[in-house]
């Protein structure tokens, strides 16, 4: 029992940080249709920025308590991201916005690759361990143990898809993001500016992606160059498995898939006799993609989209 | 008079291809291991195009088939299995090494069996949702390569499977040099002829395809779907001819990589191969022969020549940029810089309505 507890535990966290780089992935493809491959590498670039951050604050000003370094350079990790997916969007994307759907596609991927051997090259190949800044001390939980770290990730999660449900639900952003992604055309007839919502549906998912990325380190004590695939290809499987362009469906899969790795990775050893390991644990999100993608071909909670070529 | 144009630039580049590895063999046979790769690359490329091109499917796992393939023949054709299994070498005490004309077919076979076995749960998903699919797919085959090295030890894990036998044709062995009067071929420049042969094959094959009326039902349900079905197209078997196809392609390729590398690990079939055979398609031009060919030799090639090349600048940014990051910052870039340029492909199909316009003033 408490082995699954702790399970648990560990899967809403892990869920949590897939769910926030999905809500990324889910509104790109709301808004423009596109797979942003380099969505991955924008939350390296976060994880990183943040390290470089916290190592230079505890060198030159010792005496800041880690909370507020943290914190300082999770702010800094944010802009800069934003600022990195804008100008990604503007240079990659949006020129291509009439063109075949798979030429934008083929960008982003070489964006990921850019992304990733700039980061090798600022950054250094090797692994940097990433400074555990919060009291590192377990907390009991009913047989199981949750860090401070792990319960700030699960505040931080719920603070921002607050925010992001407040933004897109009740400001004049957000009737114009749901607008633009119900129909771009019409929208823009109504005075809605597709360029700017783009714009900004980028910045908002690379800040997401920068909080991901920095709890991501955090949580694991490392960060390095080629960080942002794994956690980026596993989110974007949450997105479809919720029904891709859903952002309620995009946390729902991030945090299901989450939950569905940390009890599988725990649990299919002794239910196979020890024929699959728990290094199998990586493909655990494909296998049920498949599974419920065959079941329900638009996801959880896509809409069925009427057939259009 | 252009016939006669057309038949002599043909005969031109058919020696120049022939020659091409005799010329190249004296600089050392690193250049024509290039050539080799980016041959197979064009296998590959040649076999997705029917999946992405024709039949409009977009398939991210492509190299689970070179996967299959590959160590369908690594398996077949080394030591591997005797030394894993008592009763394998009890049958086979000098190991398994079955001939070519067994291990190739099965490997291709096999591949076609997985090519289908993909396609049949994800015949209902459409554009993107095939893509992620596919792309779970390739990473599931992988992962159990690098994993089924226990409780059985089929494939050697991470460690990957060696001494792979080469590939002989009646008693000639690719794998030695050989001398044809006062000229030696070397070992690659014979891998060379045969990557040529199969690449000169499949596009006939891929050609002929495409006129036929298989391939125009796979690009009707490229354009629409629901259209061509109207129109009576049997579209559920036809995408499934399309998955097995373009994996037969894969898992010969695949079958040809470990005979010409005599190595296979998990490694040299990541999701990243994967994406570099899509891109090589959709750089080249998608759906459209000569494009694909482009694509796949720019993408293959270009950055190893650079490599080779690349002494100069590594020395000039004190070795922050080495070769490896050189390589991938050229192909990233050219990822990015070709498709602003020409987000159609460096050398696209004509346009359609085009085509049936000249083909009207023509005749």
């Amino acid at each position: 029992m408490e082995v699954l507890l702790q399970q648990i535990i560990n899967g809403l966290v892990l869920g949590s940080m897939y769910a926030l780089i999905a809500l990324g992935y889910t509104m790109v493809y709301g808004i423009i249709n596109l797979i942003n491959f380099a969505h991955g590498e924008v939350l390296m670039v976060g994880a990183l920025t943040s390290w470089t951050i916290i190592i230079w604050m505890q060198e030159s000003m010792s005496g800041t308590p880690g909370w507020l370094i943290l914190l300082i350079a999770l702010l800094i990790a944010c802009v800069v991201c934003a600022a990195l997916n804008f100008a990604i969007e503007k240079v990659a994307y949006r020129p291509l916005r009439n063109s075949p759907k798979l030429a934008p596609l083929i960008t982003a991927i070489g964006m990921s690759i850019l992304l990733q051997t700039l980061a090798m090259m600022i950054w250094k190949p090797n692994y940097k361990s990433y400074p555990t800044l919060l009291p590192s001390a377990p907390i009991e939980l009913g047989g199981a143990v949750i860090t401070v770290t792990q319960v700030c990730i699960l505040a931080v999660t719920a603070i921002s898809l607050a925010l992001l449900m407040f933004i897109v639900n009740h400001t004049r952003l957000g009737r114009a993001m749901r607008a633009t992604a119900e129909n771009p055309r019409v929208a823009a007839l109504m005075g809605v500016k597709p360029d700017t919502v783009i714009s900004a549906t980028f910045i908002i998912g690379a800040v997401l992606a920068a909080i991901a990325g920095v709890m991501y380190a955090s949580n694991y004590g490392t960060a390095q160059h080629t960080m942002g695939f794994l956690p980026g290809l596993k989110a974007f499987t949450a997105a479809v498995f919720g029904g891709i362009g859903n952002l309620q469906g995009a946390v729902i899969g991030g945090i299901l898939l989450g939950l569905i790795e940390s009890i599988g990775a725990g649990y299919i050893g002794p239910l196979t006799g020890g024929f699959l390991g728990s290094h199998y644990v990586d493909i655990f999100a494909f296998m049920v993609l498949i599974v419920v993608l065959t079941l329900r071909p638009s996801g959880l909670l896509g809409e069925r989209v009427a057939d259009r070529a | 008079m252009m016939k006669e144009h057309r038949l002599l630039s043909f005969v031109i580049a058919a020696v120049a291809l022939l020659l091409l590895p005799l010329l190249l063999q004296p600089f050392g046979n690193a250049w024509v291991r290039i050539v080799d790769m980016a041959l197979l690359y064009v296998l590959l490329a040649l076999g997705l195009n029917i999946v992405v091109g024709y039949a409009g499917l977009l398939d991210l796992g492509y190299v689970a088939f070179f996967a299959v393939g590959g160590y369908m023949f690594a398996l077949l054709a080394s030591p591997h299995l005797a030394e894993a299994f008592p009763l394998i070498a009890a049958a086979f005490p000098n190991g398994l090494h079955l001939p070519i004309w067994a291990v190739i077919p099965l490997a291709a076979l096999l591949a076609a069996v997985f090519g289908v076995l993909l396609g049949a749960p994800t015949l209902k998903l459409r554009g993107d949702y095939l893509a992620i699919v596919t792309l779970g797919f390739g990473e599931i085959i992988r992962v159990f390569l690098n994993n089924l090295d226990r409780p059985i030890n089929l494939t050697n894990g991470p460690k990957g499977i060696s001494q792979i036998d080469g590939i002989s044709f009646f008693g000639v062995s690719l794998n030695r040099s050989l001398e044809v009067g006062p000229i030696t071929i070397n070992s690659v420049s014979l891998y060379y002829y045969l990557f040529l042969a199969l690449v000169v094959v499949s596009v006939i094959i891929c050609h002929r395809l495409e006129q036929s009326r298989i391939g125009r039902a796979w690009m009707a349900i490229r354009e629409d779907e629901i259209a061509a079905k109207a129109m009576g197209i049997n579209t559920r078997n036809l995408k499934l001819l399309a998955f097995g196809m373009g994996a037969t392609f894969g898992g010969v390729s695949g079958a040809m990589f470990a005979a010409f590398q005599g190595f296979v690990s998990p490694e040299s079939f990541s999701l990243m191969e994967s994406v570099m055979i899509v891109a090589m398609v959709v750089l080249g031009g998608i759906g459209h022969l000569p494009g694909v060919i482009l694509g796949a030799l720019l993408l293959a090639a270009l950055p190893e020549v650079l490599r080779h090349v690349a002494g100069p600048l590594q020395a000039m940014t004190g070795g922050r940029l080495d070769a490896a990051i050189l390589r991938q910052l050229l192909i990233a870039l050219a990822m990015i810089g070709i498709m602003l340029m020409r987000p159609r492909g460096l050398w696209p199909a004509p346009e359609h309505g085009q085509s049936l316009a000249q083909r009207q003033g023509g005749a």
